[in-house]
């Protein structure tokens, strides 16, 4: 099956990626991502029954760490790159809603 | 209109390790020094990449245990991806279709004295965000400290009926994790909170269920708001299915938050188009797989889980099921005093009357744990053995307790106590030797004529102030002997 | 001996002679950095200061007998991705423009214990989105042997760099070829390792299941001295394999003895510029002058990597680069409306083109009704792929193919069709989704003056055998002795 992208639902993955895009962005995007996803149905030609999806590279398991303390960065550091701070905190706008 | 309330409940745990779920980052609630516990790992700084703490992960099986549930052989983790500003990765490191544990079960008696079983529908490891102050102005503050902290969610069945059950669930719940000693539950700091699924089920008259709506009441951090909420929104509820007719199905299920201040809940706003989780299987991170052995190793640390030690208390010591749950209630430490207390002393229910009222009430007047108590378990027990042998009254060993809480602990012994009771003539006289002699110098006595009188012709009540004066001549003696001695020695009726 | 496009080996041979000391290699690499730079736009940052700092640290070592690492006094440029305390970490991206990192990556704790000199940072593409380093916001790499041309990408200016002789060394990450095609198109060596070989800790990820950090120099020598320096388990990557290092350098002049050299004979048709293909046909040729058995292996899967790879890598970048939300770093946009719009705003005015095809491309891949036809799908087509390695390898010992699809393109040539410059990752991506290491070494020359590379890949963690038949081609070619002629 082939998906066909409007600009509106272009427009929705837009807003689920927090991406404020113009106009002409909007176009184009709809143009490209249409043309990269006809490229990739060519997946469905796979055969994949009876794959098992492999998420990792190399598939290694329990992978753990000691419960033990590790230097922290000190809070001067943990701001440093902050957009906005009163020295203590991150700011941000009044939250009224969720993100 | 005949209706019932339908709860489920999820509830989030903090755990207790010494660092966070995914860097060597200190775990400590520390809202004083905003953003003093963090490190690249804390703070998702770019580059940064999460490694598993195994005594998470540890503790998190064993709460599923406790709970009775399957315990997964093979599990992921996966990103939970939404924005906030408390969450810095922009996802959350969860677990979606593969739950450390899943299909378990609380059991809890609700106020008629039943037993209710809990469904558990899973529980999964995950990390906790950071917090969000909104103090006024024009900026809300973030403090990452809480940020990757280890947390177990524990989704229940919603098999819970009314408010009170809502509560009764959180209070077995939260002895169960103190017992296992995996979280310090604390709400106020909020190492253990809860949001509420609630909806009605309204019985019409031709016999027909009607499903009202979900509603989710987020975020509540103490079990009289868990109670709260569930009451009020059972009444909104009702009062909105009156009203609107709406039915489960017909709206999107509503989040709400909880005013305290006003006991109201209120709509969340929400987007909905704007989320959308995304989960998949964190890159970052290797699954985990564990064998019999292991799962087996760590059920073996669980210890005597409340429920159990509330059956054998109750067997042991022939204790109502009211007395051994607010022993077993108070913690482990207070069970093993009273179980210490009880043997010995040889009588648990004398050793429950003591533990739950005199020792419970001094802890909470002194603001003592039982740890800081300055009557050891061993000398308390030595005391009330010598009440439970007749040789001394409850009053006479209430008088040495009071008198032992005066003293520096290094002196509360059992020779201190000993020495209390000479002191204070509190042994009472068991030879009835010397009883009989006190009766003979009162029946002598020409003034107790007519009281004896009254007693041989079947005035009982006139015994009394017979016994006064028998005891007077004694150091201490238990009045019931005495009353049964004179009754004898009297004769008549 | 002119210090500038010198070996590794040459440069230790001379520092440990007395010859020279490692401030003046430092300060000729600076001074050729001053000379070209310019021209090729290779570094975003040159860090002199430190760099003859650090150069001069090792000399007083040298002087009072003190142990040396095994990189005592060698330049490396850093590609701009990787994090370096009190270093800005900008990835090429606006939205990092003013980073400044408080933590090292693993391979840099590690490069500053082997005593290296860090002399610069790189330019990339954006997050090491691109294959040609024009989705740069800063700045457009050219290619040292014909500025016209794209040095490659993403980790275009590392590859610019070793090639324009401004380092002997630079580290560069490959997530579908990023080290690889610009070592090919650059005429350098470049080696992505096995995935797990070297910690990612400190590498802005851009797809984690595919990113791997790996050296680039201007000889096989070179690219395995890095790798022995920066290889290995690592408590912070829980991807990382721990598995012991091999001492790369010291097998490196050992041929293999009745090596296999595996052909996909597909590769070699239809798309592939006959200058390449005629190259690549005298390496094979070469190969079998030396003793080898070339055999023909399938490879059934291969035609679907590209699509696979950018549903894959789209998919965990749209997830990893959702962090930089204009919150607690990096760029947040002076005017919004509410938190939504500051998300979007600072997202959308910071990030590139190319970024948000992808993070829209990834986020439309894993959204709720389409992540099984697509995310899915594509790990499943992921392990086939694999499977296709796994049977080639039982079949020969190391695969040959090229690099690309063509030498280096014109900048600007490719810049409007995103799907045309996905296409041409065809040979290398295959080994990021199988986790297998791949080296690009220089294979030729077009008649236009470009270089032409070409690519070994070999089973997971066989870096040994991978460089030693490398070097085998090495010795039996001078293409790597050549250099290009910079203008001043």
């Amino acid at each position: 099956m082939s998906v066909q992208l409007s600009r509106d639902d272009v427009a929705k993955v837009a807003l689920l990626s927090r991406l404020k895009l113009d106009d002409g962005e909007l176009d184009r995007m709809t143009e490209q991502l249409g043309a990269i996803l006809g490229y990739v149905e060519r997946l469905s030609e796979v055969d994949t029954e009876g794959i098992e999806p492999m998420a990792h590279a190399v598939e290694r398991t329990n992978v753990f760490r000691a419960d033990v303390e590790t230097p922290m960065l000190p809070r001067e550091a943990a701001l440093s790159n902050a957009p906005k701070t009163d020295g203590q905190y991150f700011l941000v706008p009044q939250i009224f809603d969720a993100g | 209109m005949k209706y019932t309330t339908i709860i489920g409940l999820e509830v989030h745990v903090q755990l207790l390790t010494r660092t966070k779920l995914f860097s060597g980052c200190v775990n400590r609630f520390n809202p004083d020094a905003p953003n003093s516990q963090t490190d690249p790992v804390t703070l998702g700084l770019p580059g940064s990449l999460p490694v598993m703490n195994a005594e998470a992960f540890r503790l998190a099986v064993k709460v599923g245990m406790a709970l009775n549930c399957e315990i997964a052989r093979f599990t992921k983790w996966d990103r939970k991806q939404y924005y906030y500003p408390d969450l810095p990765k922009a996802y959350q490191i969860s677990q979606y279709d593969l739950p450390l544990c899943s299909d378990g079960f609380l059991d809890i008696t609700n106020a008629e004295g039943e037993t209710r079983r809990i469904g558990i529908i899973r529980a999964h490891l995950e990390e906790d965000a950071g917090k969000n102050l909104h103090e006024g102005g024009s900026d809300s503050k973030v403090d990452l400290n809480r940020a990757g902290t280890p947390l177990v969610e524990i989704v229940s069945q919603p098999d819970l009926r009314s408010a009170a059950e809502a509560k009764q669930y959180l209070e077995e719940l939260k002895l169960l994790l103190t017992y296992l000693a995996v979280s310090d539950c604390n709400m106020q700091e909020g190492s253990l909170r809860c949001d509420v699924n609630i909806n009605l089920h309204v019985h019409t008259d031709d016999g027909h269920n009607i499903p009202t709506p979900i509603v989710e009441v987020k975020n509540l951090n103490s079990f009289r708001g868990v109670e709260m909420a569930c009451e009020y929104e059972t009444k909104r509820q009702i009062e909105d299915f009156q009203k609107t007719g709406q039915r489960l199905g017909d709206v999107p299920k509503q989040t709400r938050g909880w005013d305290l201040a006003r006991g109201v809940s209120y709509p969340l706003r929400s987007k909905e188009e704007a989320s959308d989780y995304r989960y998949f299987p964190d890159p970052d991170l290797a699954p985990v797989t564990v064998t019999g052995e292991w799962l087996d190793e760590v059920r073996e640390t669980l210890g005597e889980l409340p429920a159990a030690r509330r059956d054998r208390l109750g067997d042991a010591w022939q204790l109502s099921q009211y007395d051994a749950s607010v022993i077993i209630t108070q913690g482990q430490d207070v069970a093993d005093y009273y179980e210490t207390v009880a043997q010995t002393c040889g009588d648990g229910k004398q050793a429950a009357n003591w533990v739950t009222q005199d020792v419970l009430r001094e802890l909470n007047e002194r603001k003592l744990s039982i740890a800081q108590f300055p009557i050891p378990a061993t000398v308390l027990g030595n005391l009330l053995n010598r009440v439970v042998a007749g040789e001394m009254t409850v009053k006479g060993a209430r008088e040495v307790f009071t008198t032992l809480l005066e003293l520096p602990a290094d002196q509360v012994t059992d020779a201190t106590v000993e020495q209390i009771i000479t002191d204070k003539g509190l042994l009472l006289v068991t030879d009835t030797g010397e009883v009989d002699k006190a009766i003979d110098l009162v029946l002598a006595d020409p003034k107790h004529e007519k009281a004896i009188a009254d007693v041989r012709g079947g005035k009982q009540q006139a015994v009394g102030p017979l016994i006064g004066n028998v005891m007077k001549h004694l150091k201490g003696a238990d009045p019931k002997a005495v009353r049964t001695r004179l009754l004898e020695r009297i004769g008549g009726a | 001996m002119t210090i500038a496009g010198a070996t590794t080996a040459d440069l230790m041979a001379a520092v440990a002679s007395g010859e020279t000391t490692a401030v003046e290699v430092a300060q000729a690499f600076l001074d050729r950095i001053e000379a070209h730079d310019g021209s090729i736009d290779a570094f975003l940052h040159v860090s002199k200061e430190n760099a003859l700092a650090q150069a001069a640290e090792v000399d007083t070592k040298r002087r009072s007998g003190q142990p040396l690492g095994k990189l005592a006094g060698l330049p490396i440029a850093i590609k701009d991705n990787l994090c370096t305390k009190g270093e800005p970490t900008t990835c090429s991206s606006r939205m990092l423009e003013k980073f400044v990192s408080p933590y090292d990556a693993t391979v840099i704790e590690r490069l500053r214990a082997a005593d290296a000199v860090l002399i610069g940072r790189t330019n990339l593409d954006e997050f090491a989105m691109g294959s040609s380093t024009e989705n740069s916001a800063f700045k457009t790499t050219r290619n040292p042997w014909n500025v016209a041309h794209a040095p490659g990408g993403s980790s275009g200016g590392s590859a610019a760099a070793v090639a324009a002789g401004m380092a002997p060394l630079a580290l560069g990450s490959d997530t579908g070829g990023s080290i690889r095609q610009p070592a090919g198109f650059c005429g350098v060596v470049g080696l992505k390792p096995t995935y797990g070989r070297v910690s990612r800790y400190g590498l802005v990820a851009f797809a984690s299941s595919l990113d791997q950090i790996g050296p680039m120099a201007n000889d096989v020598h070179g690219a395995a001295l890095l790798l022995e320096a920066i290889a290995g388990g690592d408590p912070l990557d829980s991807t990382c394999l721990p598995e012991a290092v091999p001492s790369y350098t010291s097998t490196l002049e050992e041929p293999i003895a009745g090596l296999r050299i595996g052909v996909v004979r597909s590769h070699y048709g239809e798309g592939l510029d006959a200058e390449v293909n005629a190259a690549l046909q005298r390496a094979i040729e070469q190969y079998e002058d030396m003793g080898a058995t070339i055999v023909d292996v399938e490879m059934p899967h291969q035609q679907y990597s590209v699509a696979t790879y950018y549903v894959i890598a789209p998919c965990e970048a749209s997830s990893n680069l959702a962090r930089y939300d204009g919150i607690h770093y990096g760029y947040r946009a002076p005017q919004f409306d509410d938190m939504i719009d500051l998300y979007a705003r600072s997202r959308g005015e910071a990030f590139g083109a190319e970024v948000k095809r992808r993070i829209m491309l990834g986020t439309f891949a894993l959204s709720a009704g389409y992540a099984d036809q697509y995310y899915n799908k594509a790990l499943k087509v992921r392990r086939l792929i694999r499977r296709d390695f796994d049977k080639a390898f039982e079949q020969c010992d190391v695969i040959l193919t090229p690099i690309a699809p063509t030498p280096a393109f014109k900048i600007g040539e490719m810049a409007d069709d995103p799907l045309a410059m996905y296409l041409s990752d065809i040979f290398t991506i295959g080994a990021n989704l199988a986790g297998v290491p791949g080296i690009s070494l220089p294979a030729g020359f077009s008649s236009s003056g470009l270089p032409i590379g070409m690519q070994l890949l070999a089973p997971a963690l066989q870096e040994e055998r991978l460089l030693r038949v490398a070097r085998m081609f090495e010795r039996a070619t001078d293409w790597h002795t050549r250099r290009p002629q910079l203008s001043t």
